[in-house]
Order: structure tokens, then sequence, then C-alpha cells
């Protein structure tokens, strides 16, 4: 059917693979700025056509039918869901595309062990080790991306979800999978592949028992994380196929996934281990104390906000999670454009972990039509506050609690904030007094330039905007 | 190719990789993780080989289901970073309109 030219491992298919990763790390290169970005994803998607396209001429290859089937189911899949999602939704696209990613490993290591077995020959441990490795780190994250997914979907519970001895399971759980490992590699001329399919069901349950524990507020690491253990996969997959291509694709994955773990955590201040195995996002009110009594604070309405911001000469949105579950980003908008019609200059303060995922609010505000210039981060735009006069926060709370710097006691102690508090005058945007997904009370709420408006983010937003107006 | 070779390119490529990404602002993180999504779907290779060289039952099922997870990667990976870099490339509007300053303070 197609005249086949390349011969498997040949200097041929190897050069067509070196141009393909070539073009990834160019397309990644041209990712580091708005301008070039999409530019840079056509490159990679370049890269990735030539990848494909020599594989399909190797000599030999057959099943044409087949390959056109699962090529034409998720081509289909692929396009519809990418067209469809909205951009509130991009943690939740992620995480199943990181879980594809793995479950795509994990089959194709499960396949290659089949080939060893059959083939009757002794496996080499330098392909057998990492085919291993795939099947592990492949199927934890397919499962264990599906569970984020569900959790960000609202499918299940975003609270953690913890067994007594969950700790002890999961450390018994990896060691059986590392003896069943061992003693498949130990038995290279006749491994057993029941056992191994019971390494790749080991590690799926160890995969969703790592993620349930994990709290909604902490999906930004974990998305991350996950996103890092594809990549790995892929590189050992890349090892047992002996294929560069694979291999620096996969690397260059888990490079990103790595880096973006760490910012993310460091944006927490907290490690990735504390962030795995403590489950404190989303934990029930439990540092916190002080229910029961009110502490005094100011309340005000749309129009003395709207008052407020017309007459200041520069304001800061500081946009939290609470503004994408309101869907208030057009309304946030308006109210950026009414001002700046006054000659206000807008500016938008980014914390790290102000969506759930990695850049998250920023994709968001993009949506809405918000310049790219306008959207500074955390170390930019702390040292303006002091001359900022109105900080506006909306759907935002941990990240803006100076309890962070002050309080050397509290839960968060450390972990970087936006520092509103030292605006001359903070608005927040928020239902109700309640506590963040830390549990735990904000100290901004009651200091006295703070005037909070209780409403819907998005309703507010709305009024504010039409208040401007009318002044 | 030998394991070393292998090791050789796959610990130059860490530092490529950390180099370049290291790079990317926080405002395309996004982005990025969905690009890398798509570049993940490499993977797909595996499966079409796997696939294109079967010949039984169950490999059969097992390469086109690998196949097909690669091409969700694939195209819906670049297909939704393109959406999504397309909002960032907007061209900003002109600002003619805002520069009448006098709100005043």
């Amino acid at each position: 059917m197609i005249q086949a030219v390349l011969e498997p491992g040949g200097d041929g298919a190897t050069a067509l693979y070196i141009v393909a990763f070539s073009l990834f790390i160019i397309g990644v290169k041209r990712g580091t700025h708005p301008t070039t970005a999409k530019q840079g994803n056509l490159i990679a998607a370049g890269g990735m056509a030539i990848a494909v396209l020599t594989t399909l001429l190797l000599d030999g290859m057959g099943n044409w039918g087949l390959i056109f089937l699962g090529l034409g189911i998720g081509t289909a899949v692929g396009v519809i869901a990418s067209v469809r999602v909205q951009m509130t939704e991009m943690p939740q696209m992620v995480a199943l595309y990181n879980g594809v990613g793995g479950g795509a490993v994990a089959l194709i290591a499960w396949a290659e062990i089949r080939h060893g077995i059959s083939s009757g020959f002794e496996i080499p441990l330098d392909e057998l080790i990492p085919i291993l490795f795939a099947a592990v780190v492949g199927s934890v994250s397919f499962w264990g991306s599906n569970i984020a997914f569900a959790k960000l979907q609202d499918l299940i519970p975003t609270r953690p979800l913890a067994v007594p001895g969950q700790q002890v399971i999961n450390v018994v759980l990896l060691l059986g999978i590392l003896a069943c490992c061992v003693s498949i590699a130990v038995n290279n001329d006749d491994p057993s592949q029941e056992l191994f399919i019971v390494v790749l069901l080991a590690a799926g349950l160890l995969g969703n028992m790592v993620v349930l524990p994990i709290g909604g507020a902490d999906m930004p690491v974990v998305i991350s994380l996950l996103n890092a253990f594809t990549g790995l996969s892929a590189a050992a997959a890349g090892f047992a196929l002996d294929n560069v291509a694979l291999i620096v694709a996969g690397t260059l994955v888990g490079s990103s996934g790595t880096i973006l773990t760490m910012e993310m955590a460091t944006a927490m201040n907290r490690s990735v281990a504390n962030v795995l195995f403590a489950g404190f996002g989303g934990a029930p009110a439990g540092g916190g104390g002080g229910d029961g009594e009110e502490r005094p604070h100011t309340s005000i309405g749309a129009q003395d906000a709207a008052i407020k911001l017309a007459y200041a000469d520069t304001v800061v949105v500081v946009p939290g999670y609470g503004l994408a579950v309101a869907q208030a980003q057009h309304a946030i908008k308006e109210v950026a454009d009414q001002l700046e019609k006054r000659g206000v200059t807008v500016n938008y303060a980014i914390h790290p972990v102000a969506g759930r995922m990695p850049g998250h609010m920023n994709v968001l505000l993009a949506e809405a039509d918000v310049p790219y210039e306008n959207l500074k981060e955390m170390e930019d735009i702390n040292p303006e506050m002091s001359r900022t006069d109105v900080a506006i926060v909306v759907g935002a709370n941990d990240v803006t609690n100076p309890a962070a710097k002050n309080d050397p006691d509290s839960p968060i102690a450390g972990m970087p904030i936006i520092e509103v508090n030292e605006a001359n005058e903070v608005i927040v945007i928020k239902r109700s007094l309640s506590p963040g997904f830390a549990g735990i009370d904000n100290d901004l709420f009651y200091e006295p330039n703070t005037s909070m408006l209780f409403a819907d983010a998005k309703a507010a937003a709305g009024e504010i905007a039409a208040e401007i107006e009318n002044l | 190719m030998s394991l070393m070779t292998e090791i050789t390119i796959f610990v130059l490529a860490a530092f490529v990789g950390f180099e370049v990404i290291s790079k990317v602002p926080t405002t395309l993180h996004t982005p990025l993780m969905s690009q890398t999504n798509a570049i993940h779907g490499i993977v797909m290779l595996g499966g079409l080989i796997t696939l294109g060289f079967a010949d039984d039952g169950l490999e059969y099922v097992i390469g086109t289901i690998a196949v097909a997870f690669g091409a969700i990667n694939i195209v819906g990976g670049f297909m939704v970073t393109d959406r999504m870099l397309g909002m960032f490339s907007k061209k900003p509007k002109p600002k003619a309109e805002i520069q009448e300053k006098g709100g005043g303070s």
C-alpha cells in the first residue's frame, strides 16, 4: 500500500528522527515569548509530522487497517476535545493528556515484553530494565492522571481521600512492584508475562493511592509532576526501542515537568514530598481556630468600590481561582476597560498558583483580551504595591494572607504572597469571610485599609463596571 | 545504539531541556504544558512500530489503543496549544481612546 523505503533502525530513519527532535527543541525555544510561541508550536508540530511519516515508511510495516483506525480515532478525539474545551477546563485536559500519554507508554512496554518473550531469546537487561521502568511510570501516570482529572472535574470529592495506614500501603505496594521487577529481570531468559501484568496493575493501584489523598489546591504540583513522569516514561521507552526521537522528546517533556513541579512547590513554600504525603490542601479547618467570634471588618457595596477605583491613579487586580470558578474574567476586564478610559493604570498581579495549573490564570485573562504586558509576576509587582492606590482581590485568598509573612506560627508561614496589604486601599470581592483551601483565616480581611465586597465575583464586577461608567 | 550512547544523549537532552524551558515565562506555562503533552505524543512511534509488526490478537488491540492514545496527545495537544497561543498573540488594541487622562485623583 505504501512503498516502504526506510530500514528500521537504519541511518536514514535515524537522521530524520534527529531532524524531528531538533524541531521540537526549536519549537520550545520559540515558546519563550508570546509573539513567537504560536510559530514555535507549528515548528514542533512539523517535527512531529516528520517523525510520524518516517515511522510509517519503515520497511516491513503492516496492519495498515488497524494503524489508520488508531490514527483516525485518536485524531477525531483530539480535534473535538481541543476545539470544545473551555479555558477554565485546561487543567482537566492536560491531566487527561498526561493520562493517555502514560497509558500509551505502559501499553507499548507490555507489547515489547510480549515480543521479547515470544522470540524465545533472552531479553538483554539494557532493554528489559527500561521496559519495566516505562511500564511502572506509565501505569502510575495513567491512573494517577485519571484521578487528578476526576478531582478537577468534580467527579470525585476534591478534598483529600485517605485510608488509614495509607503511607504504609503505598510503601508496601512500591516494594512489591520493585520485587516483581527484580524477579522479572533476574529471569530475563524467560520472564513471566503474568508477573508483568501484576506489575502494571500494582503500579496503577499505586497511582490511585498517591493522588487520591491530594487536595484540590495542590493540583498544580500534581499535574506538573505527572507531566514530568510521562516524559521520563517516554524516554525510557526510547531506551527500550533504541529510538533517539523518543529519548530526546521524552527528556524534554521530563525537564519541563520537573521545572514546573519545582516552581509550583516553591510558590506554595512546600516540598514535593510534603504535597504528596501530607494531604494538606483542602484539609478541614484545623489550625485556623477562631470560628465563633467574628472579627471586625469593613463591608462596602459596588458603588463605593466603583468610586474608590475610579479616583485612583493605579489599580492592581489580584485574581485567584475563585475568578475562574465564577467565570468572572470578562467582567473584570470590563472594569479594567472602564478604568483605563478614565486614565487609571490597571495591572494584574498573578501568583504562580493562582489557578489549578501553572500559568492557568494568564490564559484565562488572555482569553478575556487582557494584554499580556499587563500580567505581572509576583516578584515584579510586590515592589510596586506600596505605590498602588487600590488593590482589588477577586477570588484569591491564601495567596494574599499577610500571615504568611508576619506570623511564623501560621500553617502557611513562609509562603510567598502578593503583598496587597502594602497598597493604600484593598477591596476584596468574596462571597463570605470563609477561609481558603489552607483552612485558615485571612488576616487581610480585618486590616483597617481593607473593604470587603460580599458578592459573586462576576455579578459584583459587572455592577462595578456599570457604576464607574455612570460616574 | 549502545547503552552508553543512549545515556549520553539522555543527559545532554536533559541539560538542553532545563536550559531552554527555564526561559519560558510564567505567562506561557499552560501552553508549555499542553505543547509538551503533544511532544510526548512521540510515543505513538512506539505504538506504530508495535502495531506495524504485530502478529497476534492481543498485540493488535494493545497497538491500536497505543496509537490512538498517541494521536490524541499529538493532535489534541498541538491544536489546543495553537488555540491558546492565538489568544496571546492577538494584536493589542489601539490605545488611542485611553489618553484623555482626565479622571484625576
